[in-house]
């Protein structure tokens, strides 16, 4: 270990230096190379000028900002049978950045009036809009996903300010598969006379009503109007209270292609706005993502009207690793499962189920994991987990790991330094020695929150992940095949990943059930609630 | 249980390290880190006495005659032949301090196939090690491997590190041959076992020979660091990676720095793996394209490929 002591020599920086001594000094607490140094009288190992060596002491990213400017209007209307309007109330509320706190823009309040010009504007478009052949549909789909893509940039730029998630998920996820689901959906609209077997002629459903959530607005809002523009459906969608805009940026796009008004209409506005949206008796079908909260509420209203329904709801997702899962790979797939887009996903696997023989191993191999992860700025490219989407969330946050405290789980956060002073920001959290009785093992926090917890037989495994009344996804980690098989058709999760998590792909369905919801999206399934196939 | 690889999620990982934006002082940084761990090679059967010269003298001094680079570190070996190690030290050591600061590292053992009996391949070694070579880098019998015959490359490795005597050696795996990531970490555990029942110093494993595709990858990469890590997290003790083969650019490279910060960095906050003494390129093409990059960063605009000197 001669050459590991040289060093020295070779740098005035002191941190350098206790770096490079390292390796020597361990060697020895381990009796190796003792005796064989001796023998080493060459010192020239790794020679490197001192400014190599500073940067090799502790080389960081600099900062990285997005730098491209996008135009945002002091005040956005609702987006009515093909204009910008302003709310029949004349109300509006803020939108902020959630990484900074400042306002970005004011958004029209959406009122009963309002709900009731757009579903008008859409039972008016509705006849003409089925009648059209479905190529012609189809064209407007792949012009709205062109579209997309050309302003990729500025809709990735446009949902991190307003959202706080870190602008390259934004670039890498949000806006791509908003774009696929125009796409794919695009592709079903000649073909829908050969998309249900024993349906010659499916028909459109009629208005559709659409109420979505604040975790993904541009994503959500293609996941919802994508399958039911394709099927001859016309919409009314109402976006999440915060972060409206990037659904308003897709209504510009829907009015720049061309698409006939009143085919899509936008409501801005807060819960009263949706329950007008829902309620409405000009709605055909009602689709909603969010909470189960409200999800159970949309059921009982909707309930006797004869409106179709689909709902995706909560969750609490297991994600179960086996002792035979390649741990490095499994580490991976659960920083992907819990903590992709601050933890705010339905389906993020928030409940880690760990076979006892590795437990240590994937919690030692964890916590390193979580030292790399980048928590601030959403701007900055190299930025790992962005703002909390609002102050009411990160408080529920916050209230959930003091819950879990005071339960007597053990708190590890990650993140390397300290977080911003502005913002709603939150280290990535993992608690450890969690029982299933825990208050942070049953509820959703929709947070950057992981719960352990540990199993010894797979009939263990399968009592504790479906211990919920959640049922939305799952993810299994192991290296055998016969497993995975036996494991899958007793989980109950409408969403299963095998050795990867939070996977998406606009040809797959997508959703739940138990007290996660019905229905799925995406797919030729996520097409049916838009077809009326009884005839 | 012996550590598996799933090929998806490895994957999905490495490529995670190109989506790093590194700009401004730590891009400078890092090229100048990247450069100081490159072994600068040449390991063409046409190689002549002359090209060793260029060849070194390139590795001293990086921005050779380059206005703006003047400032650039050495790389950290000169990785030949052995019948040139002779050569290389004569002229490395011509550059006084910083000249002699440049290891000679010998590819051996019947480089690049291996394919000889092991009394031949440890001759080959010795007589490298005579020729003044720092570094040894040989190439295990992937056939014995892939045949299941551990031990037997066990024993090849054991017997690499005695005739290595003072000289520092790299275990080439040849991944590109192995074929499945789970290979590669089974032979990366092998290695490292061997490298540490043997008390070698310094030891290394190493991607490929260069004259293999695929030659290094990102995922392999990965996958050889994730085997350091486990050994590290297990002993306290080091050994060095090396990537070779097919890493041709100042932004590869870079990806690699990435790769090392965050999946080493974390077990040691002092980023114990981001310095040549543990990690290394096998390049040649790369130095000129980091100089490049360099004047980039200075001037604002891209060199020609002649502005710099070719090795």
């Amino acid at each position: 270990m001669a050459k590991a002591k040289a060093p020295a020599a070779r740098s005035t920086n002191t941190r350098s230096e206790k770096t490079a001594r390292g390796p020597a000094k361990t060697a020895h607490a381990n009796g190796h190379a003792n005796g064989h140094a001796s023998g080493h009288a060459k010192q020239h190992v790794a020679a490197v000028t001192p400014a190599a060596s500073a940067a090799g002491r502790g080389w960081d990213y600099a900062p990285a900002p997005e730098t491209v400017k996008v135009a945002i209007a002091e005040r956005y209307g609702h987006y009515i049978n093909g204009r910008f309007v302003e709310s029949a109330g004349g109300g509006t509320f803020e939108t902020i950045n959630p990484a900074t706190e400042a306002v970005l823009s004011r958004v029209a309040d959406g009122t009963s009036a309002d709900v009731d010009a757009a579903v008008g504007a859409a039972r008016a478009a509705l006849g003409a809009w089925q009648a059209l052949p479905g190529a012609e549909r189809g064209k407007y789909l792949y012009r709205i996903a062109r579209r997309i893509q050309e302003r990729a940039r500025e809709l990735a730029v446009l949902e991190t300010l307003d959202g706080g998630k870190p602008i390259r998920e934004s670039r890498d996820v949000d806006v791509p598969l908003a774009a696929h689901h125009f796409f794919y959906y695009a592709g079903w609209a000649d073909k829908l006379a050969y998309a249900f077997p024993g349906v010659r002629e499916p028909r459109a459903v009629g208005v559709c009503g659409q109420v979505i959530p604040w975790n993904f607005p541009l994503l959500m809002a293609a996941w919802k109007i994508a399958p039911a523009l394709a099927a001859g459906n016309t919409v009314v969608l109402k976006p999440a209270e915060t972060p409206p805009l990037t659904p308003l940026r897709l209504a510009e796009i829907f009015h720049v292609v061309g698409l006939p008004a009143g085919v899509v209409n936008i409501v801005t506005g807060a819960g009263a706005t949706g329950a007008a949206v829902v309620n409405h008796p000009g709605v055909d079908k009602v689709a909603f993502t969010g909470s189960t909260e409200v999800g159970k509420r949309i059921a009982m209203a909707v309930a006797g009207t004869g409106k179709r329904l689909t709902l995706e709801l909560g969750g609490k997702s297991a994600n179960i690793i086996f002792d035979d899962a390649s741990i490095d790979q499994a580490v991976e797939g659960i920083v992907e499962g819990i903590f992709f887009n601050q933890g705010h996903v339905c389906c993020a696997g928030s409940r880690l189920l760990v076979q006892e023989g590795v437990v240590d191993e994937v919690v030692r191999k964890l916590r390193l994991r979580l030292k790399s992860l980048r928590v601030g700025d959403p701007m900055d490219k190299n930025t790992d987990l962005g703002a909390i989407n609002s102050r009411a969330q990160l408080e529920k946050i916050r209230h959930y790991i003091g819950v879990g405290k005071d339960e007597g789980a053990e708190l590890f956060e990650g993140g390397a330094g300290a977080l911003p002073s502005r913002g709603y920001f939150c280290k990535p959290c993992v608690f450890t020695g969690v029982q299933p009785a825990h208050t942070i093992a049953r509820d959703e926090i929709f947070g950057p929150v992981l719960t352990v917890m540990t199993f010894r037989t797979p009939e263990e495994a399968l009592l504790r992940a479906n211990n919920t009344p959640y049922g939305l996804a799952a993810g299994v980690w192991t290296d055998k095949g016969s497993k995975v098989l036996h494991i899958a058709r007793k989980l109950e999760a409408g969403v299963l990943w095998l050795n990867t998590y939070n996977r998406f792909d606009a040809a797959s369905p997508f959703g739940g059930y138990k007290e996660s919801g019905f229905g799925r999206e995406g797919g030729l399934h996520g097409l049916k609630p838009y077809v009326n196939v009884d005839a | 249980m012996a550590h598996t690889v799933d090929k998806v999620m490895a994957e999905q990982r490495a490529a995670s390290f190109t989506k790093r934006s590194i700009k401004a002082s730590a891009k400078r940084a890092g090229l100048e880190l990247a450069l100081s761990m490159i072994d600068l090679t040449t390991l063409e059967g046409k190689d002549t006495p002359e090209k060793v010269r260029s060849l070194c003298r390139k590795a001293v001094n990086p921005g050779d005659g380059t206005a703006g680079l003047e400032t650039l570190p050495a790389v950290a070996a000169v990785c030949v032949y052995p019948t040139m190690v002779g050569a290389a030290r004569k002229e490395l050591d011509r550059f006084g301090a910083r000249g002699k600061g440049v290891n000679v590292a010998s590819v051996a053992t019947g480089f690049p196939s291996g394919q000889y009996p092991l009394k031949v391949r440890l001759e080959d070694v010795r007589r490298a090690v005579e020729a003044g070579a720092d570094e040894v880098d040989m190439v295990i019998s992937r056939g014995e491997f892939l045949a299941g015959n551990e031990k037997k490359v066990r024993e090849e490795i054991a017997a690499t590190v005695e005739a290595c005597g003072r000289a520092h050696l790299k275990v080439i795996l040849e991944t590109g041959e192995l074929e499945t990531l789970d290979n590669v970490r089974r032979v990366s555990d092998l290695a490292i076992e061997v490298l540490h029942d043997t008390r070698a110093d310094h030891g290394f494993i190493k991607t490929s020979t260069g004259k293999v595709e695929p030659a290094a990858t990102m995922p392999v990469t990965l996958v050889m660091l994730e085997a350091i890590r486990d050994y590290a997290l297990a002993t306290g003790r080091k050994i060095g990676m090396k990537p070779a083969g097919g890493i041709r650019t100042a932004k590869q490279a870079l990806h690699y720095l990435v790769m090392v910060k965050e999946t080493m960095g974390v077990i040691d906050d002092g980023d114990a793996w981001l310095t040549p003494e543990w990690f290394r390129f096998g390049a040649s093409a790369l130095v000129n394209d980091v100089c490049r990059q360099v004047l980039w960063l200075s001037k604002g605009r891209y060199s020609s490929r002649y502005d710099t000197a070719e090795a």
